[in-house]
């Protein structure tokens, strides 16, 4: 058999394809079905389109080379960080940012833990409050404006791939982001209803430019916010 | 079928294949590899019944020994609240004073409370509450909220302009946009400036600072801890003591904030965190 196969092409292609594919299958499918993978907790919705702006800045920037966004069920990183993240706070995130490698803090809850003015003194210039701290400073996106003319059409992507935007929240998004970082540029209620728990405010303190500053800071605040962890309990079989 | 043959320099029978008149030898494994490679797939066997490995259509297999990650982190946390019962209970029970009163259980708060400051506190306030512009030293006796034991942690519990219903919270007005003209402005600067004994007194600068600045910060700038309003004889600044800083503060005043940390940390834990900042060296 094993010349048989060896000396015909098409023969060989095909056998290599099902060994190939069974190997697939057997790790994709069961991901495809198994309702365990994903717990049910409620308050997770996607990104509001300032918070997504800014997570676009995250990504660009490359923070996830030194900060992770994964808080793993160990007692030291549950003391420190807070409750363990869980696979449902990451659902909406393409790519996740779940990283491999904490040169600086993990970041999954740091949502409320700081003053938008800290986070923009801390972004310009870390040693301006953590004199021993080693990250870099990222002082342009104070000035830089945020230019998010196509966020719509990166909600438009998500929603293609299965983040749950409505079609409303879509043709909002440049209102919805004005109104975010400066509730008196738009309808800050509509915005808030569309997306609950978002922090509404003139996040760098220049209220005349809506700069990438406001947009990564408005991120930071929102990470590890949305899902009270107080009211989620491992279950006895540990899920 | 091939055409096995024995080579005769190596003593190995080849594969019987042949390439235009290159042979190729058949050398077995090496033992040691052979039996390396079966020892994986046996572990891998005996891995597969212990832990759980494989995905099943709705499901997974659990494995005999039940190991969870999540599990063993709720037994982990368990064991940690058992072991330290002895004296959580106490501090939950004692009134913070008290707490501070005993001995044994002021170590407690002070091995737990440097952990937390280091963790929570540290990035604004600075290691050991060293202060920096805009976020106060909490190692000296200047306290605009108050610096008695429960009065730090009703500060650390609600925050101050927090997010919390039950926050610290006021606003000094702003003094420009036409309420106090250029010249009012710097002449109160100077007068806040001679309650510490630098700049230069005026009749102008008392009168403004007598009628809009004393009831918040005190008849002698005292500081008027109701409102969080610093004292202002004594030369530490928040915002620095230049003139140019202080007109700029009474013109449009900054106002610190402060998250509150009720969600963040555990009443014992903010009792440990007060204790520890009491202790930094201006504990009332
Ligand atoms: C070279 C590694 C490095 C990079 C890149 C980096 N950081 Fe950091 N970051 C650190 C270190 C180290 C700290 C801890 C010291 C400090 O607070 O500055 C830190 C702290 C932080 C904190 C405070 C976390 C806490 O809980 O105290 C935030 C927020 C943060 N970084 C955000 C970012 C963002 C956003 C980016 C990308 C724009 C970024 N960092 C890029 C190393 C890095
Ligand atoms: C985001 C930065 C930030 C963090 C983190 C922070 N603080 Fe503060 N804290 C402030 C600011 C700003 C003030 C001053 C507010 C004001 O202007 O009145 C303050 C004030 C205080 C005061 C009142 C001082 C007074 O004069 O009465 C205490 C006590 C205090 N902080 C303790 C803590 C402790 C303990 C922690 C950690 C659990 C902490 N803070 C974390 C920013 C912070
Ligand atoms: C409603 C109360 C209120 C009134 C009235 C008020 N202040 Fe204040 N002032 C505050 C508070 C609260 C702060 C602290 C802001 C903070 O903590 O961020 C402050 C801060 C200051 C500071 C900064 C202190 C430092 O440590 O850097 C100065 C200077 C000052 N006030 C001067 C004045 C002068 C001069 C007037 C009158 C023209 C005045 N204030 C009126 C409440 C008041």
């Amino acid at each position: 058999m094993q010349e048989t196969l060896e000396k015909n092409l098409v023969l060989l292609s095909i056998v290599t394809l099902i060994t190939v594919a069974i190997g697939g299958l057997v790790q994709l499918v069961p991901l495809y079905t198994m309702e365990t993978t994903i717990e049910k907790v409620d308050g997770m919705r996607p990104y509001s389109p300032l918070e997504l702006a800014g997570r676009n800045i995250y990504v660009r920037e490359g923070c996830y080379v030194c900060h992770s966004q994964m808080i793993r069920p160990f007692r030291d990183e549950v003391e420190r960080y807070g409750h363990y993240s869980l696979a449902a706070e990451s659902m909406y995130d393409h790519p996740f940012q779940w990283s491999s490698k904490r040169t600086g803090p993990d970041l999954a809850r740091v949502g409320g833990k700081y003053s938008n003015d800290w986070h923009v003194a801390h972004m310009i210039d870390p040693r301006a409050v953590v004199p021993e701290s080693i990250m870099p400073g990222y002082p342009w996106m104070a000035d830089r404006p945020l230019g998010a003319e196509k966020i719509a059409g990166d909600m438009k992507t998500l929603q293609f791939i299965g983040v749950p935007y409505t079609d409303e929240q879509i043709e909002n998004a440049q209102a919805d982001l004005k109104a975010q970082a400066n509730p008196e540029m738009g309808d800050a209620d509509a915005m808030v209803a569309r997306y609950p728990k978002a922090v509404i405010g003139d996040f760098d303190g220049n209220p005349s430019m809506i700069t990438e500053m406001d947009a990564l800071v408005a991120y930071l605040q929102m990470l590890g916010t949305l899902v009270d962890t107080t009211s989620y309990k491992t279950s006895p079989d540990g899920r | 079928m091939a055409n096995i043959e024995r080579d005769e320099v190596s003593g190995t029978d080849t594969t019987g294949h042949e390439w235009d008149g290159i042979k190729e030898l058949n050398t077995p494994l090496p033992n040691w590899w052979l039996w390396t490679f079966y020892a994986t797939i046996l572990f891998s066997i005996v891995y597969w019944i212990l832990y759980p490995a494989w995905p099943t259509l709705s499901d997974y297999t659990k494995g005999v020994l039940g190991y969870s990650s999540r599990v063993n982190l709720t037994e982990d946390l368990e064991a940690r609240d058992k072991a330290r019962e002895s004296w959580t209970k106490q501090f939950a029970a004692l009134p913070i004073a008290d707490i501070a009163k005993d001995r044994k259980l002021l170590e407690f708060a002070m091995a737990g409370g440097k952990v937390i400051f280091a963790d929570n506190c540290a990035p604004c306030h600075g290691s050991q509450g060293s202060g920096a512009p805009g976020y106060p030293v909490l190692a000296d006796d200047d306290w605009n909220w108050g610096g008695s034991l429960e009065e730090i942690e009703t500060t650390i519990r609600f925050g101050i302009r927090s997010t919390h219903d039950d926050t610290r919270v006021s606003e000094m007005p702003v003094f420009s946009d036409d309420y106090l003209s250029p010249t009012q402005i710097a002449a109160v600067a100077d007068h806040v400036l001679s309650l510490s004994g630098s700049g230069s007194a005026s009749a102008a600068g008392a009168e403004v600072y007598a009628e809009e600045c004393a009831a918040c910060h005190g008849e002698n700038g005292e500081g008027g801890r109701d409102f969080g309003a610093p004292r202002l004889t004594d030369g530490i600044w928040l915002y620095g003591g230049t003139k140019e800083a202080l007109v700029a503060q009474i013109g449009n005043p900054k106002h610190g904030v402060m998250p509150h940390w009720e969600d963040r940390l555990s009443d014992v834990e903010r009792k440990q965190a007060a204790i520890y900042v009491h202790s930094l060296g201006g504990g009332e």
